[in-house]
């Protein structure tokens, strides 16, 4: 039963994540930290499922699948961004300044 | 309320909506007419007069007969119900009775006469359609007002007649002048309005209904006779009055309504509209009654009104301005008789004035209208309506100049004509009354002194325009010449009725019975119970002193007749362009006392100024447009600025504040 160190590392995978999307100004890290966030709670429902029964394995199924369909579709937008700025610095894109 | 039995009622409604609907239908189709055909001259001449004279008809063969179904004549019947206001309602409902009734054969019969004779004044002009149109419209709402059964259906009518009034006297409005006197006219009555509006609201306070016949019934029981509430009803109902009837303060808008054509001034301005006041008295004549103090105001007003136009009267050259000031001057006669108690006085000299003074209006009309042509032929431009211009007429205009003579006569007061009836009970009636009141007795000298100014001026008038010598010019003489027949038919019609006018009401002295006072009775006993219940009704005159008064008041009329006859030919007049300034006295009463300058000074500036200076400055420019419009839209942009620092388009604060407010969603949840 490894269910306490199991949640400890995702927490701090998760912890990890939110950090790097907060302080990572790469766009492509800020988005690996994203995905990072998503594994980390993966990790979560794997490890409940040894409690819950087999729907939180379930779960991270449906959770991989929209990854990859964000990861395709988050990665687009980037490609577009650096093509029309010519950067992927989350600092220079502000064009929604007020 | 008196419910007749339903089939009088149904022919009440019937026969009372036609009388009403029928003048409405003939503006509806003269404003069709003004605003899509207006050359079609010969519909109008048809229709205009012709809805009138049916209304006449319908009320004389449908509506009165039903009158005897009632009871005492009075038959009130309910057309639907206007304003529900909880348990109790205001009804669009008509009442006929005896004092209506003598109301709507004036309105009706006399507005028949001038509406043929203003065919005849209006042919020429383009607007005649739409001048119809209006006339019609004001027939309609006269006889609202004067069947209505309830004060706020009267309002409706009170307020139409303004509106109809307003709109005849600019009626030529691309003068300015006539535009501002229509608008002067609005304005003064607004205020009598506002008079009119809180006697309203004071008797609901007091009767909780507003129906003629349930305040007059209820009257007695529910106020105290010479209570404060029942004199604050009447003295706010005598300021609609006063506004209404062009009584001092506020009489300074009849003159300048002579701006309209002369029709209008017959039939609004002398016949029929400025004697709504004296017909609202009449009608709540109990309230007066029980109320000493509104009385003897309403009379004292009158007297005043009556004494002080008439001066003016004396010093005007508009042959229509004389007949104007006289208007006024008479209206306050009436006053004088129904603030007294004389009640059928009053309505008899409504009805007399009606004619005598309809007559001299159109009579003015004809003289105007031949005066009009031959400066219009010679290319003139001298005033047409200028009695330094005229002289001599008679032998141009027999039929008018007689007929003018007789309406003088009756006016003066000389008997048989029907004047000196009707004036001669009101002065009666004052000086009766100054029995017991010694105020009265003031009013009934101020009255007699009217009464010599009255037929000094009259006698002015006619001097100066029918006889001496001519002063329009040689060759405008040429082209002057009696009015058609058209116009001068009604004038014959109201010259008969001037000159008979006064078997309505022929005193007993003379052989008569009375008539119009027994007619009245129903109406005005309410009113004479009360005064009897408080011990204040005046006590009879002696057989004596009866005809001592009526020997007073003619000498007095025939004496000025001469005098001002004589004195306005006793020395050459000069024609307006040579005439001199006016200079002493004389020039004081040829500028009315000043007193629209007073106004002017007094009130209309003060208003003009606060309004420019505060209102418009301060409060709309300063609060409402600075505070109250910019401050809104200031307030919103700061509002807004500050939610602007918030987007600063970098993804990183966004992210932190979504991560602050998510650890707080959730140290929550864990909390709780």
């Amino acid at each position: 039963m490894l269910l306490g160190p199991a949640l400890a590392v995702s927490a701090i995978l998760f912890a990890i994540g939110v950090l790097g999307v907060l302080i990572r100004r790469n766009a492509i890290v800020v988005f690996m930290c994203v995905e990072l966030m998503l594994n980390a709670v993966n990790l979560t429902l794997v490890a409940f499922s040894q409690v819950h029964g087999v729907s939180g394995q379930i779960f991270v199924f449906f959770v991989m699948t929209v990854a990859a369909a964000e990861a395709a579709v988050g990665l687009a937008i980037i490609l577009a961004i650096f093509r029309h700025v010519r950067s992927v610095d989350l600092t220079h894109i502000n064009l929604l300044n007020g | 309320m008196i419910e007749a039995n339903s089939s009088v009622q149904s022919t009440v409604a019937l026969w009372g909506s036609l009388v009403i609907g029928l003048p409405f239908i003939g503006f509806l189709l003269n404003g069709a007419l003004a605003l899509w055909k207006p050359a079609s001259k010969t519909a109008v001449a048809l229709i205009g007069p012709g809805v009138v004279i049916a209304a006449c008809a319908a009320a004389v063969l449908g509506l009165f007969p039903a009158m005897a179904g009632g009871e005492d004549g009075q038959v009130v019947v309910t057309l639907w119900h206007w304003l529900p206001v909880g348990s109790s309602s205001i009804d669009a409902a008509i009442q006929i009775d005896h004092l209506s009734a003598v109301m709507v054969l004036i309105v009706t019969g006399v507005g028949s006469l001038i509406h043929l004779f203003a065919f005849g004044y209006m042919k020429e002009d383009e607007g005649v359609a739409r001048f119809f149109a209006y006339l019609n419209l004001f027939i309609s709402f006269m006889l609202v007002l004067v069947l209505s059964a309830s004060m706020p259906v009267m309002f409706v009518g009170w307020e139409g007649v303004a509106l109809c009034s307003y709109l005849l006297i600019g009626f030529w409005y691309t003068e300015k002048a006539n535009a501002d006197a229509g608008r002067k006219a609005f304005i003064m009555n607004r205020i009598g309005d506002f008079g009119f509006l809180v006697a309203m609201f004071l008797t609901w306070g007091a009767f909780g209904t507003l129906n003629f016949a349930e305040i007059v019934a209820r009257a007695p029981s529910v106020l105290t006779y010479g209570g404060g509430v029942v004199t604050a009803i009447t003295l706010f109902m005598f300021l609609g009055c006063a506004g209404k009837s062009a009584q001092i303060p506020l009489y300074t808008w009849l003159p300048d309504a002579m701006a309209g054509p002369t029709p209008v001034s017959a039939l609004i301005h002398a016949a029929t509209m400025v004697t709504a006041g004296v017909y609202l008295v009449a009608r709540t004549n109990v309230l007066f009654a029980m109320a000493p103090v509104s009385s003897s105001v309403v009379a004292g007003v009158g007297a005043l009104t009556a004494l002080f136009a008439a001066t003016i009267g004396l010093r005007q050259y508009d042959i229509k301005k004389v007949l104007a000031y006289s208007t006024v001057s008479q209206l306050g006669y009436m006053f004088v008789g129904v603030g007294t108690g004389a009640i059928t006085a009053g309505v008899f000299h409504l009805a007399t004035h009606a004619f005598f003074k309809a007559l001299l209006f159109l009579g003015a009309g004809s003289v105007i209208h031949a005066m009009h042509h031959a400066y219009h032929s010679t290319h003139s431009h001298d005033d047409a309506q200028d009695m330094r211009n005229m002289g001599g007429l008679a032998k141009h205009m027999p039929v008018t100049a007689t007929l003018m003579g007789i309406a003088t006569l009756a006016i003066a007061g000389v008997p048989p004509f029907s004047g000196f009836f009707s004036k001669d009970e009101i002065l009666a009636a004052a000086y009766a009354a100054g029995q017991t009141d010694p105020w009265f007795k003031l009013y009934w000298a101020m009255g007699l002194v009217a009464a010599a100014l009255t037929a000094f001026y009259m006698a002015r008038l006619m001097a100066m325009t029918f006889f001496g010598s001519s002063r329009t010019g040689t060759e405008e003489q040429q082209h002057l010449h009696e009015a058609p027949w058209i116009m001068t038919g009604p004038l014959v019609i109201l010259g008969i009725l001037s000159l008979a006018g006064g078997l309505l009401n022929l005193p007993a002295f003379v052989g008569g019975n009375a008539w119009l006072e027994h007619w009245l009775e129903p109406v005005t006993a309410p009113g004479q119970a009360a005064r009897q219940a408080a011990g204040a009704l005046p006590l009879a005159l002696s057989h004596q002193t009866e005809i001592t008064l009526i020997v007073l008041a003619v000498a007095v009329a025939i004496l000025f007749l001469v005098v001002g006859w004589r004195v306005t030919l006793g020395r050459p007049i000069p024609t307006a362009r040579r005439a001199p300034a006016e200079s002493g006295f004389w020039k004081v009463l040829n500028q009315k006392y000043y007193v629209d300058e007073i106004y002017d000074a007094a009130i209309v500036r003060p208003v003009l100024f606060i309004s420019r200076a505060f209102l418009w400055k301060k409060i709309d420019q300063g609060l409402i447009d600075d505070a109250g419009v910019n401050g809104a839209a200031d307030l919103s942009r700061a509002i807004g600025w500050l939610g602007s620092r918030l987007q600063s388009g970098q993804v990183g604060l966004y992210v932190a504040l979504f991560v602050v407010g998510a650890l707080y969603v959730i140290a929550a949840a864990i909390r709780f």
